[in-house]
């Protein structure tokens, strides 16, 4: 049972510091955003937002200077991270490139890509997405199709990628694709890429609209996109290794147990300061849920400062928190009547129609509930 | 005291517990109190654990002291552990003697009080307090009653109560105690303890209890698909019983993190905020997770034979002990609504 021990996460009161800095800047910068603006999460995107948080030194916090980092440690960028969530603010611009893309270039990538790009994304001003997901190969992450094939001084890479979020605004994409022959194991033979999305032609993007009718996700074709041999990240073949480990950076975030926070605060304002005694127990089994959450969250961010690989601990906090972040509108539709609508004039209806919108992708994205479980379940021994 | 001894604390107390757990004496002790058992709890000194180096205590940290009871609770331990520590701990805070033998508090039970008079200089403690833990075997209870607005602590013997016997799922005594007598000592409890913090120590105390159960029932259900074949492969080769323990070994992980978090809360003061929010917490993964571990077992978990329900019947009375999940949610509830919608964040990350 050692696999899942959750070590109570190291005291930092250098974030505790950091935490009101981060509450009056985000004071002064959501002023004018509303509650529907603010129930966007981590979806929201506002490029001149990412760029004055690079200014602020809150993108690549953890990094080192010479590649535009700040060396702060995983507490202090856990404590921005989760004020930007629960504020509302539109972080999505640079998120992934800070949470993920970064850390396996800075992990990695060659002394080239390092410099030429983690500065740009510390300082909000590069953008990632991933390029994982493909038609046929959802779950299934192994089974990707899209191949690169060695040429004259690089590759050509041809194949679909697909629910790439966010590639129309980006600048980079960390493309996952075949380079063996497909005749050796699966998990081998697959390589990362770092693909530049403005200036490699034979790329195509275009839109898949959720049922919001919103264009987040994308569909990423390309036909004989020459990639040079500085595109490589890390080992040629190596891919399977490399993109697991990313995982626990990836499912560990409060951005996992965050997502619908707006309704609860709109829910809060609606209910009063004196609510009912059913209402009342109900606010607080969420919150209780949270606070639990909240603790099992740092304490990975504790595990990752300590160079740690918490995957199986990460797959448990994302597990735990998609489950609250789908029943909170569940429960708050129940204690006070409401109907669902973005075009309402009540700030509560509307967030909960936008979250009630987006609730099933959050057992969905960066893995399922049944991959969760079943990473899981492998921890326990079971598989 | 350093890691290192907290560590040997909690191993002797592995060790003991194991020693004095097994399936058979789990059995007997729900007819009779297991003397030996706890004369080496004694002799170990663990019930002491809880009181503070100048009241002559060892000098254990509190979060250490606390820990021993998840150790109690994953070995469905049938002893006034917590009990006797709560009590020795309420008395040590007020400066009143300990003795020696298991002892209990009261009262528990929601919404109870206890009449503590004086009259020329003398105590008189009257009522009833029903559902004391441990109430038969115990040599004396530390009551906590009001006296003129003041939170005071009552060190009554048990000659001093009549006793109407009652128990719990898992067959622990839970007694009511009728009380018309003059206390041994009585003193103004720690400042700061009232009726809220001896339910919300309680509280935490069973939170860390209910974590340790949790982790055995984990154990024992995955070590059982392993076993237990059908279809010609062991029940923990087939999904639908993976996703089931995975779900099982979430609330686990998040019992046992809520588990620490009251632990620390009891630790800086009896913060009541983290302890409310861990007990529901934990009380809703017992539920859920002695639901499934029974699940998993299938018929063989059902039965007296096997030890499975030591632990599942624990784990559906001590979520209802010192308050359930509805009883601390509520306070939790009411604390984020009195401090409003855009006070919500400051108020968790302050928790």
């Amino acid at each position: 049972m050692n696999a899942f021990t959750f070590a109570p996460p190291p005291p930092s009161s250098a974030a505790e510091a950091l935490r009101e800095e981060v509450r009056d800047f985000l004071k002064t910068e959501l002023s004018g955003r509303t509650p529907l603006q603010k129930a966007e999460s981590w979806n929201g995107h506002d490029p001149e937002f990412s760029r004055k948080m690079g200014q602020r030194g809150w993108i690549g916090m953890t990094w080192p200077k010479k590649y535009g980092g700040h060396e702060r440690s995983a507490l202090e960028r856990y404590v921005v991270l989760e004020e930007m969530l629960a504020a509302g603010a539109p972080v999505s611009a640079h998120w992934i490139a800070d949470r993920q893309s970064g850390p396996l270039l800075l992990r990695v990538g060659t002394e080239e890509q390092r410099q030429s790009i983690l500065p740009r994304i510390a300082a909000g001003e590069c953008f990632f997405c991933i390029g994982m997901s493909e038609p046929d190969s959802g779950s299934d992450l192994a089974s990707t199709r899209t191949r690169a094939t060695p040429v004259q001084g690089g590759f050509l890479v041809n194949g679909t990628k697909l629910w790439t979020s966010l590639a129309h605004l980006s600048h980079y994409m960390i493309l996952f694709c075949r380079t063996g022959d497909g005749k050796e194991d699966k998990h081998a033979g697959v390589s990362q890429f770092l693909v530049d999305l403005k200036n490699t032609s034979g790329l195509s993007i275009r839109p898949v609209n959720a049922q919001s009718g919103e264009h987040h996700f994308n569909e990423v074709v390309f036909s004989d996109a020459f990639l040079p041999e500085t595109a490589v990240i890390g080992k040629l073949g190596d891919g399977w290794n490399q993109v697991t480990s990313e995982l626990a950076l990836e499912r560990s975030g409060p951005e996992r147990f965050l997502s619908s926070f707006a309704v609860l605060v709109e829910l809060l304002r609606v209910l009063g300061r004196d609510p009912s005694e059913r209402a009342a127990i109900a606010v607080g089994r969420l919150s209780s849920h949270i606070l639990t959450l909240r603790r099992l969250s740092r304490s990975v961010a504790g595990m990752l400062q300590n160079g740690e690989n918490p995957a199986l601990e990460a797959a448990m906090v994302k597990d735990l928190g998609a489950l609250l972040e789908q029943e909170i509108p569940e429960v708050a539709r129940l204690l006070s009547p409401v109907e669902p609508s973005v075009s309402s004039d009540s700030d509560f209806a509307a967030v909960m129609a936008y979250v009630m919108l987006h609730a099933p992708s959050f057992s969905l994205r960066g893995g399922t509930r049944e991959i969760l479980r079943g990473i899981i379940a492998r921890g326990l021994g079971l598989r | 005291m350093s890691d290192t001894t907290a560590d040997l604390l909690r191993e002797t107390a592995t060790r003991l517990f194991q020693e004095h757990c097994e399936a058979q004496q789990l059995r007997a002790a729900e007819r009779e109190f297991p003397a030996a058992a706890w004369a080496a709890v004694e002799e170990a000194g663990l019930h002491r654990a809880l009181v503070p180096e100048e009241a002559g205590g060892y000098g254990v940290k509190v979060t250490d002291a606390l820990s021993l009871l998840r150790v109690a609770g994953e070995h469905a331990l049938p002893l006034p552990l917590a009990e006797t520590m709560l009590a020795s701990w309420l008395l040590a805070g007020a400066g009143l003697p300990i003795p020696d033998g298991p002892l209990t508090v009261a009262p528990v039970a929601t919404g109870e009080a206890l009449t503590l008079t004086r009259k020329d200089g003398v105590w008189h403690l009257q009522g009833a307090a029903s559902r004391v833990p441990w109430g038969r075997n115990a040599v004396a209870a530390a009551v906590l009653a009001m006296h003129e607005g003041v939170p005071h602590i009552a060190l009554i013997p048990a000659a001093s109560w009549t006793i109407a016997e009652g128990e719990n799922l898992a067959r622990e005594p839970r007694d009511t105690l009728s009380f018309d007598a003059a206390p041994e000592a009585v003193a103004p409890a720690a400042s700061g303890i009232g009726p809220a913090q001896l339910r919300a120590v309680g509280a935490a105390m069973r939170s860390l209890q209910m974590a340790g159960a949790l982790a055995r029932i984990t154990a024992v259900s995955v070590q059982y698909a392993q076993d237990r074949v059908q279809f010609g492969r062991p029940i923990g080769k087939f999904q639908a019983v993976q996703q089931n323990l995975a779900v099982l070994a979430g609330q686990t992980a998040a019992a046992s993190a809520a588990a620490d978090m009251a632990a620390e809360a009891v630790a800086e003061g009896v913060r009541l905020l983290p302890i409310a929010a861990a007990k529901a917490r934990t009380g809703e993964a017992a539920g859920q997770g002695a639901a499934i571990a029974h699940q998993v077992h299938g018929a063989i978990g059902f039965t007296y034979e096997h030890s499975l329900h030591f632990s599942t019947k624990r784990l559906l009375s001590w979520r209802d002990e010192f308050g359930n999940e509805a009883e601390w949610n509520l306070l939790v509830g009411r604390h984020m609504a009195k401090a409003g919608a855009d006070r919500l964040w400051a108020e968790i990350t302050a928790a």
